[in-house]
């Protein structure tokens, strides 16, 4: 892939805050829920502040989908926005079809590579170069608790997979509901890619979910996982099935259900209830895979622009993006952590702090960080739209064996590709 | 086609007479320019779109349009997911359903309220309203009606029934006529209109024909009102057929095609496969299947039509 030349010398001017010429900057992003929006809107004002404008372009609704629909027409028309929030393997996606732009020249002179973790920062790179941004970090493989339910039914948070089971029964037989979920496709897969963790570890999840192995796929571990996650339809209610997450959150919020599996965006719920992590609800690694981390990181691709002026606004925006100043103003709002090892998490509640003290470990130790793949972060979204089909398949399904599952999922993959 | 290429023959003529004013001239043009713009959008953005679509399903598109030639290999990968073929099979069995179901529960109605019965009006609108809603409120409201744990369901419970069960819509097998339920609920009333109207068109004097040869009423329905509905049945029919196989908001707000996609329909497949999943070739290749679908319900309907008209000339 070739970049344009004169892109490294305006992303070199644009990090020197003295410059005169002065771009737009337009973004499309879908933050448009209240917090999000609030910590989006310190980008501006910075960007602003900088002496250039900046284009909103936001797009509400369908996670996503509904932008990305927009932003496919924007460049079948040659006329994309400076920069995108697309994430994970898309970012491969589009740079396969040559509209990204490189950033090597922000990321050299800001020095992006002393303080993002190798894992993340091969996301963002293209062909060797970057070419986006990473925002934040979600960390997938949470789960969520009421401490209140747990204390009457008599049990404490469980950590490995045979105490999750016991804690299920106990909650049961004390009349509540053992886990809180919804059965969309999406909830289903984050629940069984983090199944899949604790019972095959980093480095299975990585061959099945990265390296797409066949013997991975059809491997003991991954059928254990499918065992594991057909048992939860013993543990959930009836109503589950098509419920959207923040609901499955109220339920434990309101004492109705003991547990859920979620990301570190589901804190946001337990925020807004006036809740405080660690007294009114716990955060604890999803049971059986305490130090190991499943990140999902939100960015900020960066499509070639043709005027220079404003070529020079996008890198000055790129620059600003891995600022302490936003990287805390922003995360402090979403919930995630920052994406720079080197931050200071003092402000942070006690969730983030745990949260961030895994991902500085995994990451420096060089394993247990892994993509997720129900995030869209290991594959392309079409072997994950694959993937989510059997998932969901077998979770809705009585008759489905575990062998069968992942056969299916094997092919499944494999026809995707 | 003809529009665009002016026809010399009806000019000359005229010239022959007298030469025509430019005013003359305009208005001889006006229908056609009037008639032009609409004509040129309905060619670029309806059969040019589906031109390009047929293009996209022989291609090698992902996320993005792109005409590398695959042949058939969209379509090969299409028929061999198991979700198309689940998709499919909900269709013919909502299709089949839903257009049956309409039918007759239209048709009964209109019988009913033919009767001659007092506040006709009023109860025609009861009846006709569900149409005015759309099939998203539709969904909404037949989710949580149907949701067993807010639902028929617990209010049946709550009265006392405590076995009692309706748990469709969170059912895998069942949850596709949860859907056949609600698009029911919506369209029935419009199908009693339909079959109002041609009731009231039936002639009276052969319904007093019978009446004195001594025919039962069940008799007069039977053997002579209801054949005589022939054309309404066949409009009913293909209105009906062609909402079944474009259905996608109702699936969507009230199962989104779960539980699983269980309840997945065409519709909701394409709009997934190519919007995003990044498959554009494979969801190209299922809407022309669905597009297959429409032309074998619509030529054969065309195709009588046209054959009325060429009889009446």
């Amino acid at each position: 892939m070739k970049f344009r030349k004169s892109l490294l010398g305006a992303a070199i001017a644009g990090t020197l805050a003295s410059s005169s010429m002065a771009g737009e900057v337009e973004v499309l992003h879908w933050w448009t829920s209240g917090g999000e929006a609030a910590a989006i809107a310190v980008l501006r004002d910075m960007v602003e502040d900088e002496g250039h404008t900046w284009t909103d372009f936001s797009v509400a609704g369908g996670a996503g989908e509904n932008a990305m629909t927009v932003l496919r027409a924007r460049a079948v028309s040659g006329n994309p926005p400076a920069s995108a929030q697309i994430k994970g393997l898309e970012i491969q996606e589009w740079g396969d079809l040559g509209f990204l732009a490189s950033l090597d020249s922000v990321a050299a002179a800001d020095g992006w590579d002393d303080f993002l973790p190798e894992e993340v920062a091969s996301v963002m790179k293209y062909d060797g170069q970057y070419v986006a941004v990473p925002v934040n970090v979600h960390r997938v493989n949470w789960m969520w608790a009421n401490p209140e339910v747990l204390e009457s039914a008599g049990v404490s948070a469980p950590t490995t997979l045979d105490e999750l089971w016991e804690v299920a029964d106990q909650l049961q037989a004390a009349g509540y509901t053992p886990i809180a979920h919804g059965g969309q496709a999406w909830q289903d897969a984050t629940t069984f890619e983090n199944f899949v963790l604790a019972t095959g570890g980093p480095e299975l999840f990585s061959r099945a979910f990265v390296d797409h192995d066949e013997d991975a796929l059809t491997s003991d571990a991954m059928k254990e996982a499918f065992t594991h996650l057909r048992r939860i339809t013993d543990y959930i209610d009836e109503g589950a099935p098509g419920r959207d997450w923040d609901q499955a959150t109220a339920m434990v919020i309101r004492g109705e259900a003991g547990i859920q599996f979620m990301g570190d965006w589901a804190k946001g719920e337990f925020t807004a209830a006036g809740l405080t992590a660690g007294e009114d609800y716990l955060c604890v690694a999803f049971p059986g895979t305490d130090g190991m981390f499943t990140h999902n990181v939100d960015s900020l691709a960066m499509f070639t622009q043709r005027d220079s002026a404003n070529q020079e606004a996008q890198a000055t925006m790129a620059s600003l993006v891995l600022s302490t100043e936003f990287q805390e103003t922003f995360n402090q709002n979403k919930g995630s952590i920052p994406v720079r090892l080197d931050h200071d998490m003092s402000t942070f509640d006690e969730c983030a702090q745990a949260s961030m003290d895994t991902f500085v470990a995994t990451s420096q130790a060089g394993e247990g960080l892994v993509p997720s793949m129900a995030h869209g972060m290991s594959t392309t979204s079409s072997v994950q739209g694959a993937i989510y089909d059997v998932v969901t398949a077998f979770f809705n399904s009585t008759s489905m064996t575990e062998d069968q599952a992942v056969s299916r999922l094997a092919s499944a993959v494999r026809a995707a590709q | 086609m003809t529009q665009s290429v002016s026809t010399p023959e009806p000019v000359r003529t005229v010239r022959k007479v007298r030469k025509p004013s430019l005013g003359d001239r305009l208005a001889e043009q006006i229908p056609r320019l009037v008639v032009s713009p609409t004509l040129l959008i309905a060619v670029v953005f309806i059969y040019g779109f589906m031109l390009w679509t047929l293009v996209l399903s022989f291609s090698n598109s992902r996320i993005l349009p792109s005409y590398g030639f695959i042949g058939l290999q969209n379509y090969e990968r299409l028929f061999g997911n198991e979700r198309w073929t689940v998709a499919i099979t909900n269709l013919a069995i909502y299709g089949v359903l839903f257009v049956v179901i309409c039918l007759a529960i239209g048709l009964l109605l209109a019988i009913l309220l033919d009767q001659k019965i007092r506040a006709e009006g009023f109860l025609r609108t009861v009846y006709l309203y569900p149409m005015a809603l759309s099939f998203i409120v539709t969904g909404t409201v037949w989710k949580w009606l149907l949701n067993p744990t807010v639902g028929i369901q617990r209010f049946v419970r709550e009265l006392g029934f405590e076995d009692f069960r309706f748990d469709w819509l969170v059912n895998s097998d069942m949850s596709i006529y949860t859907i056949v339920i609600a698009a029911v609920w919506q369209s029935s009333g419009f199908v009693m209109a339909l079959f109002l109207a041609g009731l009231r068109g039936v002639d009276d004097s052969i319904i007093k024909a019978a009446q004195i040869d001594g025919a039962s009423r069940i008799t007069i329905y039977t053997r002579i009102i209801i054949p005589s509905l022939r054309p309404v049945f066949f409009s009913a029919i293909i209105m009906l057929s062609h909402i079944a196989i474009k259905s996608f908001d109702l699936a969507l707000a009230l199962t989104g095609g779960g539980p699983g996609f269980s309840s997945d329909l065409p519709a909701i497949f394409m709009y997934q496969f190519s919007f995003t999943r990044g498959q554009m070739g494979v969801g190209a290749a299922s809407a022309i299947i669905m597009l297959m679908g429409v032309m074998a319900i619509l030529i054969p309907y065309l195709y009588s039509e046209l054959r009325v008209k060429k009889d009446d000339r």
